[in-house]
This record gives C-alpha cells, sequence and structure tokens, in this order.
C-alpha cells in the first residue's frame, strides 16, 4: 500500500509537498488515478486557488468517489490542504458549487476592515484545541527544539467555520480568529501550507505520516 | 496578534545563476540559485524573490531547470519574476515550483492579465512588481523596462488598479533608493499600503532600523539583496532587532531542517 497519495486535480503546487514528505523519508506519490488513490493509506488533497474550480477538477476527473470513500468508508486518514481543506466542507462564500461536505460547515471570506490586509499572506502563530493530532510534540532530533508557539505559512483570503466547535484543532487571528487546522476523526484539515513552513509544516507532515485509520 | 513581518531575500539569476551587478554592468558570479536558497532556508530568512534578468524565450529550458531545483531544496516560500510576459509564463513557474509569479513591465502594458492571472492561478499567487521614483511636480511615477522608461502611471492610481484587478501582493522598489543604503521610500510605502493588499519594501536597506521603519510604516514584508548576501546583516541579528522593537516575525532556528 502507498503510505501517502497527494491527489492530483490539476489544481496548485503538488510537488512542494511530496518533496517535503520526501526530505522525511516517507514515500508520498502523486496522482489523479483513482485505483492509485483508492490503494493509499493516507491521502491529501492540496490545492490553491477558487474554490468553484477546485470542485469542478475533483468533478470532472470523477475523484470525489474515491475520496469519500477513503475517509468515510475505509475511515482512512485524510488532509486537505489550504484549498484542500475548505473543499471538505459544504460551501463557499467563493462560489456557488457544494463542497465534499465531509465536514460541516461553511468557508467565510475574510472580513473588509481599514488595515486588514487580505489575502491573509505570510508567517503566523497559531493556538491549539483538542487532541491536535498533527502538532504533538516530537521526540525526534529535528523536532526537539521547535519553540511553541507555533508558526506557519498561511496565503488565503477564506476561512473554513466548522459548525462543530470541537472540529476545529488549532486557530490563528488576523483581524477575526479563525480556525486554521481542523481535526475530526479520520480527517485532518490545514489553512496553512505546511509544506512551506520549514520545521513546523514538517513536524504535521511527519505526525500525518504516523497516522492510522481509525 | 496578527501575521509577522516577512523578511525577504532578494537574488538576480542571469542563465542559471545568481550574479549581482554593479550599476547593471559587470555582473559578478555569486553562486548557485540552489546552493544560495539552501543558505537562506537555513539562517532564516522567511521568503525568497528570484528576479531572472535574462529571462527570454531561449532561456526558458534553464529557468524551469532552476526553478523546480529551488523548490525541491526550499521549505519556504519563493516568487519568481523577470519577463513574464502573459499567463503561459505564469503556469509554466507555476508548474516548475514557483509559489508566486512576479509580473512588472508586461502588467502596465496588457493590464488584463492581471485579471487572467488571479481567475486561473487565484490572487495568492499574482505578484505586481511596480518599480517607482518620485518626481518633484508628479509625485511617485510607475517605470518599466527595468526602470528605463517612465510611464505616465502614478502609483497610487496602479496600485489601485492591480488590485481592483485581482494581484495579490504588491512589490514596491523604489528606484531612487536601490542601492543607496538610505533607507526604504516610507512615503512610496505609505502611498502603496493604503490598498487592501500586502505590499512588500525593496529597495534601500542598509540598516536593522530601516527594516522597522518600513515594517511600521505599513510594509507586510521587507526585501534586501546586497546586505544578506554579503553577510553584512544576518537573519538573526535582524530578527532579534525587530522582536526587541515589538515587532513580530518568525524565529530563527538553529539549524536547517
Amino acid at each position: 500500500m502507498i503510505p501517502v497519495a497527494i491527489v492530483d486535480y490539476g489544481i496548485g503546487n503538488v510537488s512542494s509537498i511530496r518533496n517535503m514528505f520526501q526530505r522525511l523519508g516517507v514515500l508520498a506519490e502523486i496522482s489523479s488515478d483513482p485505483k492509485t488513490l483508492a490503494s493509499a493509506e493516507r491521502l491529501i488533497l492540496p490545492g490553491v486557488g477558487a474554490f468553484d474550480t477546485g470542485v469542478n477538477n475533483i468533478r470532472q476527473r470523477d475523484l470525489g468517489g474515491v475520496i469519500r470513500a477513503h475517509a468515510l468508508e475505509r475511515k482512512r486518514p485524510l488532509l486537505g490542504i489550504c484549498l484542500g481543506m475548505q473543499l471538505l466542507f459544504e460551501s463557499s462564500e467563493e462560489g456557488q458549487e457544494p463542497g465534499l461536505g465531509l465536514l460541516q460547515g461553511s468557508v467565510k471570506r475574510f472580513p473588509a476592515e481599514p488595515g486588514l490586509r487580505v489575502p491573509h499572506m505570510g508567517w503566523n502563530e497559531i493556538a491549539l484545541a483538542g487532541p491536535a493530532t498533527l502538532f504533538r510534540a516530537r521526540k525526534d532530533d529535528a523536532f526537539g527544539e521547535l519553540s511553541r508557539p507555533l508558526s506557519y505559512y498561511f496565503v488565503h483570503s477564506y476561512y473554513v467555520a466548522p459548525t462543530d466547535p470541537t472540529d476545529t484543532a488549532a486557530t490563528a487571528t488576523h483581524g477575526v480568529t479563525f480556525t486554521a487546522a481542523v481535526e475530526r476523526g479520520n480527517i485532518f484539515g490545514a489553512q496553512f501550507h505546511p509544506e512551506k513552513s520549514h520545521k513546523y509544516g514538517m513536524l504535521c507532515l511527519k505526525n500525518f505520516s504516523e497516522t492510522v485509520p481509525c | 496578534m496578527n501575521v509577522a513581518g516577512r523578511i525577504i531575500a532578494c537574488l538576480d539569476v542571469k542563465r542559471g545563476r545568481v550574479v549581482k551587478g554593479v550599476q547593471f554592468k559587470e555582473l559578478r558570479d555569486l553562486g548557485d540559485p540552489v546552493e544560495l536558497a539552501r543558505r537562506y532556508d537555513a539562517e532564516g530568512i522567511d521568503e525568497l524573490v528570484f528576479l531572472d534578468i535574462t529571462a527570454t524565450d531561449e532561456n526558458r529550458s534553464t529557468q524551469e531547470a532552476w526553478v523546480s531545483a529551488v523548490a525541491r531544496t526550499l521549505s519556504i516560500p519563493f516568487t519568481v519574476g523577470g519577463g513574464v510576459r502573459g499567463v503561459a509564463d505564469i503556469r509554466r513557474l507555476l508548474r516548475a515550483g514557483a509559489d508566486k509569479v512576479a509580473i512588472n513591465t508586461q502588467a502596465v502594458l496588457t493590464p488584463e492579465m492581471i485579471d487572467e492571472a488571479a481567475a486561473e492561478f487565484g490572487s495568492q499567487c499574482v505578484v505586481i512588481a511596480m518599480d517607482v521614483a518620485k518626481d518633484a511636480a508628479l509625485g511617485h511615477r510607475v517605470f518599466i523596462r527595468a526602470g528605463k522608461e517612465r510611464t505616465e502611471l502614478s502609483l497610487d492610481a496602479w496600485t489601485a488598479e492591480v488590485v481592483r484587478r485581482g494581484a495579490g501582493e504588491i512589490l514596491l522598489t523604489s528606484i531612487d533608493r536601490d542601492g543607496t543604503g538610505d533607507g526604504f521610500d516610507l512615503d512610496a510605502l505609505r502611498t502603496a499600503a493604503k490598498s487592501s493588499v500586502p505590499v512588500v519594501a525593496s529597495g534601500g536597506a542598509g540598516t536593522e532600523a530601516h527594516f522597522a521603519d518600513a515594517l511600521r510604516a505599513g510594509a507586510s514584508g521587507v526585501l534586501a539583496a546586497t546586505l544578506f548576501h554579503e553577510a553584512i546583516l544576518s537573519p538573526a541579528r535582524l530578527k532579534a532587532h525587530l522582536l526587541a522593537e515589538g515587532i513580530r516575525v518568525r524565529p530563527v532556528f538553529e539549524s536547517s531542517p
């Protein structure tokens, strides 16, 4: 079984995620083939860009079913990154198309406020909530010195608002305090880019590579 | 708590090598983009900007090769600019692994490409690079073709237009201050920072205090080249200074990942 498969649906910079896994010594395969994706222990849904483009690209490639079966029937770990996390929800203020609906809630735009720059772009600190499995401290040499609070690279204009507040695994603040990461059983999401967040990001990907079906 | 100020290093690339120009002549070879990227990543730089000063049709495969090699090396984001003429160039650079693409001259010549790029790739990867110089009578004016040609555009008007068309970031370079070490052009910065998108200040960094001034004046990021290349100022020392001044930055690690 492939330890990690990265869903290639024609959106975003998928190779940088594989590069990070490579440096962590984890085999990660980029694929748009439903059969390959169905055989993966863990799936990553990456993505940057517009919500409706993401929904349509998944639909055109007929990948919605394999993602749902992976997360809901086989209960295998799934991680959505940036737009990939937003697509796990039901809807978005950015578009008209329905999301995958694996998590309940919607995606909202940052408010237009004087002095609040949108996109929210750059390194920001997060505060953890709940089990926060992807952020748990490790004893490995590479991560031993990580100072807290943890800092991640964000670039987005929209953020997720889960219906169930216990789905939130981390929050960050940019004008408003928003959900920066989610976790519900085997379903994970990060609004920031772990693949661009230096050691802090490698910590998340390493922890994700050790998650198991639940 | 808001987003941390970004410390950005800029590298000029010519035919796949990092170079430094002395008044646009006598280009000196500073090394391999991948090696320098690795060094900055380890030193605690938050983001990199590569400006390909020889981006031409003939040079495309060289460019894709170094961009993808840099992408494999870095654990921080990077922008690539120089000679971007259309959506096809942006797609090519993003596919090679760039996180953002900077457009300068061509955005002025065909501004509708900003709309196209934002619609296709999202605003978050569309950076508009603006070179400006101050005219005593007219205020800040936008220049194109590597600062050689003055346009009729004011900084004010051009900023408003690119944001309306979907730019996700402005990379603002002061031609007056570039290479002087006299500090960033804070007037120009304040003008551009009236917009809603992040603005990166470039041109004129000489001391730690200059970076603090620009971040206080509304810059989301501060960019320098020579100071970091020549190790006149280390990212660690700069960040320690900014933290002591009460400005939030990402902490620096002791070792690279």
